[in-house]
């Protein structure tokens, strides 16, 4: 049987989305699928497009790679529009005159900003707001404007908005009717969203209407309205509303509807049983779907109906029922929601209205006639209730008690009022970019998962917008608790507490010894988790010697010996190199060294050399060595600061624009030593090329034209992130502020041997919580955050060199106590000009002979 | 009767630590458990990890065993008896061990 070919007009998200879905499904091998993109790249992630505007690159915002559609055997044409459709012969024709044919054909082909006929709208600095293309004009323009206008003060608008004021622009926003948002929030939500805006800079004109847009006297441009009044502008930026991409179905005889948009029914076919339309460009009931989720819904729907009509019709029927439009966003750092029918539209409906004007919230909720149901609200200012109000409506459920209470504010110590997420039926769905239902997470929570990471994983909740963490979060562990599992975060049968709640208690209690800790909050005789973990929390705190006598015994495997334990016993020894400079005679002696003690040499991923095959007896020999030529310890064994890689920067590089190796040094002097939960890594880069691989750092550090930007949380190893931008150009004092309190809060918090990154994934509020933490102290601990970073700061000492001035500390460095032997099991063999322990096959002869000793 | 040989001195022993001690040409790790005269011995070569390691380990207690955690692969050995807790097959060589005057005393005598 030959394959079914499947033709996807449009490689947006939508279109995307249904290619994936049919690549993943059983019955892919018995599809070809085949797409046009109209745009230079595949598809890429629309919804987050302004992110482009704070330093994230199209490559950031990709959704795939060619490589991962090759992979999944999906033909893709790029630059390549589609400008024919041939029903009757099922075949399609591209601009560059390629005809291809189809058994099923899907138009997935999006929409269009709408600009309004304005004369004069078509010049250069007259802008829209869609596509990566238009983003690179926007920038290019707000180079050389100094005011911009968004024209429209819808949800787009706002965004945009937001943009041009990152930009620097001075920032106006027209609308047509007389308040913001018009379609999502009543008069009393727009008028808070106004001021707030307002009062952020952005100046607001509503209920004007432009009539022509001519050359300007002070700026560019001057926008002519028809109240008689008029603004004057260097840029202008078109967004008001789009409108569907239906002109294929236009030309070609497919229905469309009246007001623009293909017309398909539930199962997402137009009027040509084979033609699929999906997305923004379908109309469904009348209805055009401008939200990306919708948009999933209906891919999903199509990939089931083309799977099941071509093979055969058992599984139940999938349709598209319509979807629900509410919203919850942050636009220009004010948070905004809208459920609903938030107009109060539905006949009987009342209304409860809570407005806060000094902590600037206005809440409203629509209810039913009878009061029982919630049909809508408005939330401006304060959104955390989002979740339990859209489950409520969505699922029909009765309001419990007196619905006013779900919109005023907790007063004291009482609970704020809401619902539990165990009161949701399992159908209830939670993600609704990925249409993940209470009941998929619980499932996937017996199935095992046990982290947000493992349920994103699972099923994709939270990947998409993100809105849903709080919410799958709360499902979660409801779940964990329903199983009994109860979510058991004790670090280990001595202490029935975890990390996090251990670090509080010896902060605040001012311990000092594991003794203490114990003997105050635990039982038994701790182990080999417990100990190392309050060993490194009594060292972020306090930064004592950490083989100090009543220390020695918490350090694990590599800090009790202050080296890294290799397979045979033996040791490695790396000096640090900070920033990964280092001087010629530094080098000499490394290597001299690492000649008298025939150790094996190698470069290290880190950017500095590692010396392995130390004996225990010759690790202090060694280390004096390195000291008297300058060196100091890297505490390559510690979970501890690690390197700090850096790119040579402007000092050499011809593009460099900040002193990146100046920064990564002053950066490693700074925090070396720091105990954390886990290991740090720092990377700085000196302009934007990233030839330090800062993204995939802990912290990672950019120069810019304007300063530092600052990335946070990124991972290498195991499952490799790439660190998130947490605040963008820092003077050098501004970027140590923030590392600083970034660090403590993460030693503050984290939980054991858990890497900034996946610290940040469980963070609840996640990355704008962070910036909450650390930028607007939130939480008034950034003083203390500082302070214990300081202390840390000032009590730094080489380990090394304490210990090889301590005679005392000394004895412990031979391998027996009683003897000078040295261990009689390290057998080595020499490979390209070095030494490296044997394999078991070459020791068996070892093992042979010493047995024969008997 | 048994054969002792003197090690070091208590002193020596950092509390809650090990060392290693050559006796009779076997490799003996010796425990100090907690800050008083409990000392334990057992085999100094950890079978997981093939390396003379076990002095090394952190010490600690599962239930009401005390037990050194292998600095390797972590497997933990009773000290009483050599058991390791993760694996019945595996039971290491475990020695008499005594204060005698403050001096820790050894037998090779298993
Ligand atoms: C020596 C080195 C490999 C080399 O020859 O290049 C190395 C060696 C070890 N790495 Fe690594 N890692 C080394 C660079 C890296 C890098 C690259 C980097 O730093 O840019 C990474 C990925 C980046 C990252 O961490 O995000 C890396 C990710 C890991 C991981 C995975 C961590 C994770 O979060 O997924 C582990 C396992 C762990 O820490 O739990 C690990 C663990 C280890 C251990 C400690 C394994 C062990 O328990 O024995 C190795 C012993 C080090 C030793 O004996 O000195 N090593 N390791 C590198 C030392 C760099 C340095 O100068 O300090
Ligand atoms: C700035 C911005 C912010 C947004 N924020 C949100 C949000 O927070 N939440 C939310 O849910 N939604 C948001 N949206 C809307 C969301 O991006 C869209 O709903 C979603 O992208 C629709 O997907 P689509 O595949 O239908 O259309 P698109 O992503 O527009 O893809 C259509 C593709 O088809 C191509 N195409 C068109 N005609 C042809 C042809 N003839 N031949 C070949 N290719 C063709 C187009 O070039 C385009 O690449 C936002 C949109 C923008 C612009
Ligand atoms: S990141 Fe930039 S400054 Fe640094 S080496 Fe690369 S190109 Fe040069
Ligand atoms: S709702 Fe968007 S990711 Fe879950």
């Amino acid at each position: 049987m030959s394959k079914k070919r499947i033709i996807v007009v449009g490689n947006g998200m939508v279109g995307h989305n249904f290619l994936a879905t049919m690549a993943e499904s059983e019955k892919a091998s018995e599809f070809e699928l085949i797409t046009f993109s109209e745009e230079p790249r595949l598809a890429y992630d629309r919804v987050q497009l302004s992110k482009y505007f704070s330093g994230a690159t199209a490559a950031d915002l990709a959704l795939t790679t060619e490589s991962e559609y090759d992979d999944s055997g999906i033909t893709y044409l790029k630059n390549e529009k589609v400008v024919e459709i041939d029903a009757d012969n099922k075949t399609i024709t591209t601009s560059t005159g390629r005809i291809e044919g189809y058994d099923k054909l899907v138009l997935a082909t999006g929409s269009y900003p709408f600009v309004p006929p304005i004369p004069g709208k078509d010049q250069d600095h007259c802008l829209v707001y869609r596509t990566i293309e238009d983003l690179e004009a926007i920038s290019a323009s707000a180079e050389v404007s100094k005011t911009g206008v968004v024209v429209g003060g819808g949800l787009l608008g706002l965004e945009a908005a937001n943009a041009l004021k990152e930009a620097g622009l001075d920032t106006h926003v027209v609308e047509f009717a007389p308040r913001l948002m018009a379609v999502q929030l009543d008069e009393g939500g727009g008028n808070l969203l106004r001021h707030k805006i307002e009062s952020l800079g952005v100046s607001v004109h509503t209920e004007k209407n432009t009539k022509e847009i001519v050359a300007g006297e002070e700026c560019r441009y001057r926008m002519n309205f028809a109240d008689g009044s008029h603004l004057e502008t260097d840029m202008i930026l078109f967004s008001a509303g789009i409108r569907p991409q239906d002109e294929l179905a236009r030309q070609f005889g497919i229905d469309v509807g009246e007001r623009g948009g293909i017309v398909i029914n539930d199962y997402c076919q137009t009027s040509e049983e084979d033609i699929y339309a999906i997305g923004e460009c379908a109309l469904w009931d009348s209805k055009i779907f401008g939200l990306v989720a919708p948009g999933y819904q209906m891919a999903k729907v199509t990939a089931a109906h083309i799977t099941d009509t071509l093979v055969n019709l058992k599984t139940p029927e999938l349709a598209f029922k319509g979807a629900d439009m509410s919203t919850k966003l942050k636009l220009l750092g004010v948070d905004v929601a809208s459920i609903g029918d938030a107009h109060g539209h539905t006949a009987g409906s009342q209304s409860f209205v809570f407005s806060d004007d000094i902590e600037e919230v206005y809440k409203r909720l629509i209810v039913s006639a009878d009061g029982k149901k919630l049909l809508g609200a408005v939330l401006v200012g304060e959104t955390e209730s989002y979740g339990t109000l859209l489950q409520l409506m969505l699922n029909d459920m009765d309001i419990p008690g007196n619905p006013a209470a779900l919109i005023l504010p907790a007063l004291g110590d009482e609970a704020p009022a809401g619902l539990g997420v165990t009161a949701l039926p399992d159908t209830a769905q939670i993600c609704s970019c990925y249409d993940v239902s209470k009941g998929d997470i619980a499932a996937a929570v017996q199935g095992g998962c046990c982290t947000m990471g493992d349920i994103k994983g699972a099923t994709k909740a939270t990947s998409g917008c993100g809105g849903c963490a709080a919410l799958t979060k709360q499902v979660m562990d409801a779940e964990l608790e329903a199983l009994g599992v109860e979510v058991n975060n004790d670090l280990c049968e001595h202490f029935a507490y975890t990390r996090a709640e251990l670090a509080d208690i010896i902060r605040v209690k001012g311990y000092a010894s594991f003794k203490d800790v114990l003997q105050g909050h635990g039982k038994g005789h701790g182990c080999e988790i417990c100990k190392p973990t309050i060993g490194s929390i009594l060292a972020s705190y306090k930064n004592e010697y950490v083989l100090k006598d009543d220390l020695m015994p918490l350090q694990d495997t590599n800090d009790i010996f202050l080296g890294n334990m290799q397979k045979d016993g033996t040791y490695s020894v790396v000096p640090r190199v900070p920033g990964g400079e280092i001087t010629p005679d530094k080098l000499i002696a490394i290597g001299e060294i690492a000649k008298e003690f025939d150790l094996y040499t190698k470069i290290t991923g880190g950017q500095r050399i590692d010396l392995f095959g130390a004996q225990l007896h010759e690790l202090p020999k060694i280390w004096e060595k390195l000291i008297a030529a300058g060196l100091e310890t890297g505490h390559a064994y510690g979970k501890a600061l690690r390197t700090v890689k850096s790119c040579v920067g402007s000092t050499w590089c011809r593009y460099g624009v900040l002193d990146s190796v100046s920064m990564a040094v002053a950066l490693e002097h700074r925090y070396k030593g720091l105990r954390a939960p886990h290991k740090i890594k720092f990377g700085v880069s000196g302009c934007t090329r990233e030839c330090a691989e800062a993204q995939s750092k802990d912290i990672g550090v950019i120069a810019t034209e304007s300063g530092w930007n600052l990335y946070v949380c990124g991972n290498g190893g195991m499952r490799p992130r790439h660190a998130d931008l947490f605040a963008t150009d820092l003077d050098d004092e501004t970027l140590i502020k923030y590392i600083d309190r970034v660090l403590m809060f993460y030693v503050r918090t984290a939980d054991r041997l858990q890497r900034t990154s996946v610290w940040l994934e469980n963070l609840e509020g996640g990355l704008d919580y962070l910036r909450e933490v650390v930028i607007d102290d939130k939480l008034d601990i950034c003083g203390e955050l500082e302070n214990d970073m300081t202390r840390v700061v000032g009590t730094y000492q080489c380990e090394w060199k304490t210990t090889v001035e301590s005679p005392e500390k000394l004895k412990r460095f031979s391998h027996f106590i009683n003897a000078a032997e040295e261990d009689n099991n390290l057998l080595y063999v020499r490979e390209r000009g070095q030494r490296r322990p044997a394999t078991d096959n070459e020791r068996i002869e070892l093992v042979e002979l010493t047995a024969e000793k008997h | 009767m048994t054969d002792w040989t003197n090690i070091c001195s208590l002193e020596d022993l950092v509390p809650d630590t090990g060392v290693c001690a050559l006796v009779e040409g076997k490799q003996v790790a010796i425990f100090r458990f907690g800050d008083g005269e409990t000392v334990y011995a057992i085999s100094n070569y950890d079978p997981f990890g093939k390396a003379n390691v076990l002095s090394r380990g952190i010490l600690g207690s599962i239930g009401e065993r005390p037990v050194v955690a292998s600095p390797l692969y972590k497997q933990h050995f009773d000290l009483t008896s050599g058991e390791c807790l993760e694996d019945d097959a595996v039971k290491l060589e475990h020695f008499p061990v005594r204060i005698e005057n403050g001096i820790v005393q050894v037998s090779s005598a298993a």
